[in-house]
């Protein structure tokens, strides 16, 4: 088989189980083309020869009822990885090797899969386009120059360009979703509490969830399936009764209800983007649904509200990188000239910034104008939900303002940044299920994404209504491999 | 209150001032591992040989609670009469420091686990009742150690992530005694309830100390200044003795009080300036967003409403009502648990008034002389039992009782044995005592002859003469009515 790495997920288990492909071709085969494709900079930590010899070993005794049998995955290199190098994108944390492994990756290595490598991303995961990474630009492989969004920017570019048949990413506020609308690939954000936090580098406590990242729905429910688990190990972990999400996946959608808020209406908003929209609602009528006008009244104040609570709870998770017990140091004459030197040497400038912002909203004196007026309308935003949940299943809207940017083209103006979120933020904010699918392409040729917000612990919901729509949008990412010399 | 209780005042030439001084009390719990991780809390062992991955704040690391702690923390409440939170909540206290590896300590700020509570003072001068303001969990610090390297500071973790509960009381307190009574009441109590040991020299209870003065009749506070992390009574006496006569000096001089923390300097017996209110720290206090609010049921409570012993008030008033102890008497008695469990086992087979005595006297005496507490007491409860036993059937008399009790505080022997081996007992057969008696008015006719003829003060001459020559074992009850009649 020469395209290994063209096959989706599904296709790649289907022939290892049929032993048609064992896991030292596909491990190889994915090798192989990620060695080819380093102008991508997807990669922080290659593991190759190591995934190779696991393959190998696998296949010396291949357990094939497990639900990776001996899949390569490359992962986002915000999850500690034993033994192996974690960055989280960040100069500070550039010679730390975790002695644990995340409690997701754990799942997927359970499962039968294989650690390929480390991804790059967002520096703590803090930027739209992973431009702000220690390890540098990632290439978006729909075209050069083109970021490939962020900050699971890595990942989405790996799955895109096939150089991991799926991947994990974390998403804050549009981490996974975002990129997975900039390069034609499908990201799901999970209800927070489904999977677990336990050894992911944290960005902001309240709003950071793992999620799949794949090239089609059903290898997206798949990996959602081995990824979510209760774990005692994290405090906001939830028990609740998860389905088999890939086995349970139906394009059934008939009578469901569909909102459309007219909030997300926003101003400037390109054309092609109104126009996506309308061909998503056509296409989810097309399957039967039926279409809702909902309101969500207090969207307008989700990015203010995100970068105040997002910011603040980073301040604090990230004060622990202090040069003292691991990371980077840099030499100084006390402690706090130590301190200050490693903490401004060892994070880059988008990472100070929201630390400064995160220090500032907390400072007695601002916290009650900012942190707990925030904390109070991230209530609203989540109340808006609850309120069109009494009418809808879920509810349908762009992933993003806008396809994906020119490398540098808005790394000088945080905000026009900032607003790419959006979209995404508010269901951060509330906690609810996201997931963002390929839907179109602009003027441009790049791709663009939908989304679909589910109720809480309602994956599998959103999980159909994407897997109907995917058959009938039909869509089909122009990757040309430009990259390959 | 009588009113002409003893006021502790400082005086200056027409003024007198109060001292008013509120604690807040960190106490360790007493629990097998940390508040928030899986590591062992034992005392003393190697440095960071007690550290888990949460401990020393890895990436990625989360804290989990130890339920443990909470119901240690829910007994001391009701142990304070205090009110229980059903939800309370855990914060983030940010600040940077080398032995605080998460750059924030997890506590509780606005929404602590105890509410309002008392702690009632047995003063000379009768009960003094002290406001508890509220009882919080939080996380313990590593601890920085500076003088092992000339360059260098060393960080030990074993603590850090060790659960404390802060407990903090009103401003209620005014003169040193009443926070030695304060400080072993609130010991005593925890002690009963098994939620902390109160070890002081192993750090395990340990106090920031608020003082302010006014002048006497005033009733605004003075400007409080804070005393950090007073690790012992003593000091805690000699620190707030010299901060509210600083303090008055300063006013007398016509000077202000600045609101700081200070540090008690032990070798100097003085405090000094650590940070002025300026430079206070802004903790940025915020919701732990790794830990949802914390919710306990009025079931929950109520089941360990069922795991609090007797404490000391009730057991106090106990030993007033079944026992006739006074309650200076009673007071000593169930200052620890320890002590009460000694003096119950001791009467449960002699007599409670001379046990009562015997315990706070002798006992406490010898036991303070060799620096013992009472659970390593060489005299066990049931033997000081059977010796008190002997005093009250007459084999021995109280004087020699005490001979007795000095050889069972060399080792935990038989009162009963050390009587029959040193010949100590009692001489109580008439026909002998008259004997020795006959002999001593023979030597000493002279002074018999004055007594007949009225010098009765000699009396007493007689019956020490005859208690000498039996070696002091002659019943001094038929000695007395033997000598009357001889004479």
């Amino acid at each position: 088989m020469s395209d290994i790495t063209k096959q989706s997920l599904s296709e790649l288990i289907k022939n290892i189980k049929d032993k048609k492909l064992s896991s030292t071709e596909v491990t190889k085969a994915f090798v192989e083309r990620s060695e080819k494709s380093k102008e991508l900079n997807a990669y922080v930590t290659e593991d190759f020869s190591a995934a190779i010899d696991k393959a190998k070993r696998f296949d010396e005794n291949p357990n094939l009822d497990l639900k990776l049998p001996g899949i390569p995955m490359a992962v986002k290199d915000l999850f500690c990885t034993k033994n192996i190098k974690t960055t989280a994108g960040s100069k500070i944390l550039n010679n730390f090797i975790p002695t644990y492994e995340s409690t997701v990756t754990q799942n997927i290595w359970n499962e039968g899969a294989i650690l390929l490598g480390k991804l790059n991303c967002d520096e703590f995961a803090m930027g739209s386009s992973n431009e702000t990474s220690f390890f540098g630009n990632v290439q978006n492989p729909i075209d050069k120059d083109l970021v490939p969004g962020g900050s699971s920017g890595g990942s989405s570019s790996a799955v895109a360009a096939q150089l991991t048949p799926v991947t994990i990413g974390t998403d804050t506020g549009g981490s996974i979703r975002q990129p997975a609308s900039f390069t034609g690939t499908v990201g799901l954000k999970p209800t927070y509490g489904s999977c677990s936090r336990y050894g992911i580098v944290a960005f902001a406590s309240s709003l950071d969830q793992a999620g799949p990242m794949a090239q089609n729905v059903k290898d997206c429910a798949l990996l959602h399936e081995v990824i979510s688990s209760y774990d005692e190990k994290d405090s906001t972990s939830i028990d609740f009764k998860r389905n088999n999400y890939s086995k349970e996946l139906t394009n059934n959608i008939k009578g469901k209800k569909i909102g459309i808020p007219k909030e997300y209406r926003v101003d400037g908003m390109p054309k092609e983007i109104e126009d996506l929209w309308k061909k998503g609602i056509d296409y989810v009528k097309n399957c039967g649904a039926e279409i809702i006008d909902i309101s969500l009244p207090h969207t307008n104040y989700a990015l203010p509200t995100y970068y105040i609570v997002a910011p603040a709870e980073a301040s604090s998770n990230l004060a622990r990188y202090d040069g003292v017990k691991y990371g980077f140091r840099a030499d100084g004459e006390n402690l706090i000239d130590m301190y200050e030197k490693t903490r401004s040497e060892g994070f880059g400038a988008e990472v100070q910034r929201r630390i400064m912002i995160g220090t500032y909203v907390l400072s007695s004196g601002y916290y009650d104008a900012y942190y707990l007026k925030a904390q109070k309308v991230r209530k609203l935003i989540k109340n808006d939900f609850d309120e069109a949940y009494k009418k809808v299943d879920a509810i349908l809207t762009p992933s993003t303002p806008s396809s994906a940017f020119k490398i540098g083209e808005k790394t000088n103006d945080p905000v026009s940044m900032y607003l790419n979120d959006i979209f995404t933020v508010p269901v951060n904010l509330a906690g609810l299920p996201g997931i963002s699918i390929p839907a179109g392409h602009d003027a441009k040729g790049y791709p663009l994404g939908l989304q679909i917000i589910g109720k809480a612990f309602d994956e599998q919901n959103i999980l159909n209504i994407a897997y109907a729509m995917e058959e009938k949008i039909n869509f089909k990412n122009k990757i040309t491999d430009w990259w390959i010399k | 209150m009588s009113k002409d209780k003893p006021e502790y005042l400082i005086n200056r030439k027409d003024n007198q001032y109060e001292v008013v001084i509120g604690l807040e009390v960190h106490a360790q719990v007493t629990s097998e591992s940390k508040l928030f991780s899986t590591s062992s809390t034992k005392f003393g062992a190697e440095p960071n040989t007690q550290v888990s991955l949460v401990d020393a704040a890895l990436p990625g690391m989360l804290p989990v609670i130890n339920e443990f702690c909470v119901k240690q923390a829910i007994k001391t409440g009701i142990g304070l009469k205090a009110k229980i939170n059903k939800r309370s909540v855990f914060d983030r206290k940010n600040y940077f420091y080398a032995d605080l590896p998460q750059g924030y300590q997890i506590s509780q700020f606005k929404d602590p686990i105890v509410g309002e509570g008392k702690v009632i003072l047995d003063m000379p001068d009768g009960q003094k009742e002290v406001g508890i303001e509220r009882l919080h969990l939080e996380q313990d610090a590593g601890k920085s150690i500076h003088d092992l390297d000339p360059k260098n500071t060393f960080v030990d973790l074993n603590r850090s992530g060790v659960a404390l509960m802060e407990i903090v009381s009103k401003p209620d307190l005014r003169s040193p005694d009443e926070v030695n009574a304060f400080v072993k009441k609130l010991r005593s109590i925890m002690r009963y309830l098994g939620t902390c040991d109160g070890n002081m020299q192993e750090g395990s209870l340990r106090a920031d100390v608020n003082v302010s003065v006014r002048r006497k009749g005033t009733k605004e506070f003075g400007t409080r200044c804070e005393i950090k992390n007073v690790n012992s009574i003593k000091f805690m006496q000699m620190a707030i003795e010299y901060e509210a006569n600083r303090q008055v000096d300063l006013i007398e001089d016509g000077q202000s009080i600045d609101q700081e923390t200070r540090l008690f300097d032990t070798k100097k017996n003085e405090t000094r300036s650590m940070r002025s209110k300026e430079d206070a720290h802004d903790y940025r206090y915020f919701p732990d967003p790794d830990l949802l609010p914390l919710e306990v049921s009025d079931d929950f409570i109520e089941k360990l409403k069922l795991e609090i012993p007797e404490l000391p008030d009730e057991k106090k008033k106990r030993f007033i009502e079944k026992f006739k102890l006074s309650p200076y008497e009673a007071t000593i008695l169930v200052s620890d648990n320890e002590t009460s469990n000694y003096f119950e086992n001791v009467i449960k087979k002699s007599d409670v008034k001379l046990a009562t005595n015997w315990i706070i006297g002798e006992l406490f005496a010898a036991l303070n002389e060799k620096n013992l507490e009472i659970t390593e007491s060489p005299i066990s409860a049931g033997n000081l039992s059977k010796l008190i036993n002997l005093i009250k059937d007459g084999t021995i008399s109280g004087k020699i009782a005490k001979t007795v009790f000095e050889h069972m505080m060399e080792g935990d022997k038989d009162p009963k044995k050390i009587v029959e081996e040193k010949g100590l007992k009692q001489e109580s057969d008439p026909k002998a005592l008259e004997a020795l008696i006959d002999k001593v008015i023979d030597d000493n006719r002279e002074k018999a002859t004055e007594y007949k003829s009225g010098k009765v003060k000699l009396f007493g001459f007689f019956v020490g003469q005859v208690m000498k020559v039996s070696g002091g074992k002659a019943n001094p009850q038929l000695v007395n009515e033997i000598l009357k009649k001889k004479l």
